[in-house]
């Protein structure tokens, strides 16, 4: 108990990842989702997940922003337990760009502006207009999400995600719903927008070239348990091994 | 024909029964045809109704000669028979039964107190039970199609659910366009029974209003009273349902439970 409180209290005073997952579980039914990952994401750093299909890394993902619920395990956000953060504030503060871009009925202005909306802000129209140009979708902002292509969608979705300020985001295949074009260009889109908002990103990736190309470390992942964590050039063999 | 073959009234009510079932029982077969299997679910519900109906009927000539409380001991039941009728047809979702029986049971009673203190409905309980019954039965209605309409609602735009969490947004801001729409739909049918009275159908109510001797005036704006006591006890019981029901998609983290069958609890594992 003691030993407990002094973890948490050196988390607290000296948090030396802005995401931390503790022994992070999740068992379902006697299945082994995630089985105690120990990870520390340091601020700025772009993490994959990859893994084969199956493995865990969406499980993982969902963890993260509390989507799921860990049955063993936590999760520190910035030094502080995510369970004593509530539910809503965490995902402001954790972001997530699905596979599939869901987007809400509307425009795509309205879109953006859910996120804020959720507490109680209004989203600048300027600040809509420089979203909108950092993902190439400028003078759009009034366009129906019906009109939409599958890569504009996704766009839409990572500039939604965008708008919600968030100190870390989450991208689960943000790619792999996508035609090779579309593919190409959210890839690099992604890349380009993580580096211009310095942001810390954790992307689940099914190609372990792509996760080489956006990230700085990699994490393997085989069923549910952590394989290896080295930086892109030492791990990325093992992962293709994993294919 | 069936008059002049028996002029026993029970013998006559017999044959009537009888026939009915056949031409439901003909409906079914084809519908059969076209594959579509209801024949076990009809035969199950045709024999539960005449036999529920009798005992309803053999219970009333003891009611009829006690005090007009004793009313309410034959609804109370009938509000708890509505709640496990209606929660079944929300498999899925976890306190069903409860939802029902508090939807049900506060919109249907609201109702039956507040048009009672105000002399709309008879106290006698040849009056109460059949009115009474007549609000439970529909509240049940509408509280079924809430529930049946929000899982589907909800297994249908589980994406947008999570992305509207993911968001940040709370559950009930996430699920409220499907809280929105089950409540719409499921009030449909009483809407318009009340758009299509007199029109489309004269409720059976009324023929026994004017056998009984009734001004026929009188027995006209007495349906109109009853179809508009049926939408407000519907009403008010989809709006209880749908509130409850809400918190019982998600869990107490605010994570959506209630998830299409394919795609289990844990979500994806890939």
């Amino acid at each position: 108990m003691e030993l407990s409180m002094a973890l948490e209290q050196s988390h607290i005073t000296q948090p030396k990842f802005v995401l931390e997952t503790e022994h992070l579980s999740r068992v379902i039914s006697d299945r082994r989702l995630v089985d105690d990952i120990t990870i520390g994401i340091q601020k700025g750093e772009v993490l994959a997940v990859v893994g084969p299909s199956g493995s865990g890394k969406s499980s993982f993902l969902r963890l993260l922003n509390r989507l799921d619920e860990p049955t063993m395990g936590t999760v520190y956000l910035e030094g502080t337990d995510y369970l004593q953060i509530p539910p809503q504030e965490l995902r402001r503060r954790v972001g997530m760009v699905t596979q599939t871009a869901y987007l809400f009925p509307g425009t795509i202005a309205d879109n953006l502006r859910f996120g804020p909306q959720q507490q109680g802000k209004d989203l600048p129209d300027d600040t809509t207009t420089l979203l909108l140009h950092q993902v190439g979708l400028a003078d759009r902002a009034n366009s129906d999400i019906v009109n939409l292509s599958g890569g504009e969608a996704q766009r839409v979705s990572l500039a939604r995600a965008i708008a919600n300020s968030p100190a870390i985001l989450l991208m689960d295949e943000p790619t792999s719903a996508l035609d090779e074009e579309a593919k190409e260009e959210v890839e690099a889109l992604i890349l380009k927008v993580v580096r211009q908002n310095a942001l810390t990103c954790v992307i689940v990736s099914h190609d372990p070239a792509q996760a080489a190309r956006i990230a700085s470390r990699v994490m393997v992942v085989k069923a549910g348990r952590l394989e290896k964590i080295e930086p892109v050039t030492e791990v990325i063999h093992v992962a293709e091994t994993l294919h | 024909m069936l008059q002049r073959l028996f002029t026993n009234q029970l013998a006559l009510g017999g044959a009537q029964a009888a026939a009915v079932t056949l031409l439901v029982l003909v409906v079914m077969l084809l519908a059969r045809k076209r594959e579509i299997h209801l024949e076990r679910e009809t035969i199950v519900a045709l024999s539960r109704g005449i036999v529920q109906i009798i005992a309803v009927g053999s219970i009333f000539i003891f009611l009829l000669r006690g005090p007009a409380w004793t009313g309410m001991l034959l609804l109370a039941p009938m509000i708890v028979a509505a709640a496990a009728i209606s929660a079944h047809r929300a498999k899925g979702i976890p306190g069903t039964f409860r939802v029902s029986l508090c939807a049900i049971a506060t919109g249907s009673g609201t109702v039956i107190a507040l048009m009672t203190l105000a002399g709309v409905l008879d106290t006698t309980i040849t009056s109460l039970v059949p009115l009474g019954s007549m609000l439970i039965y529909n509240a049940m209605n509408a509280n079924s199609l809430t529930l049946n309409r929000f899982r589907s609602e909800v297994e249908s735009h589980f994406g947008l659910i999570e992305t509207a969490l993911a968001l940040g947004a709370a559950s009930k801001q996430a699920v409220a366009p499907y809280v929105q729409v089950s409540f719409r739909t499921s009030l449909i049918p009483a809407v318009d029974s009340l758009k299509s009275l007199g029109i489309v159908w004269i409720p059976g109510l009324m023929a026994g209003m004017l056998l009984a001797g009734s001004d026929p005036v009188y027995a006209a704006i007495y349906q109109f009273v009853t179809i508009s006591m049926i939408l407000s006890a519907s009403g008010l019981t989809v709006l209880i349902s749908t509130l409850l029901i809400r918190n019982h998609a998600f869990s107490h983290a605010e994570q959506l439970t209630l998830r299409p069958q394919a795609i289990p609890s844990q979500g994806k594992t890939s």
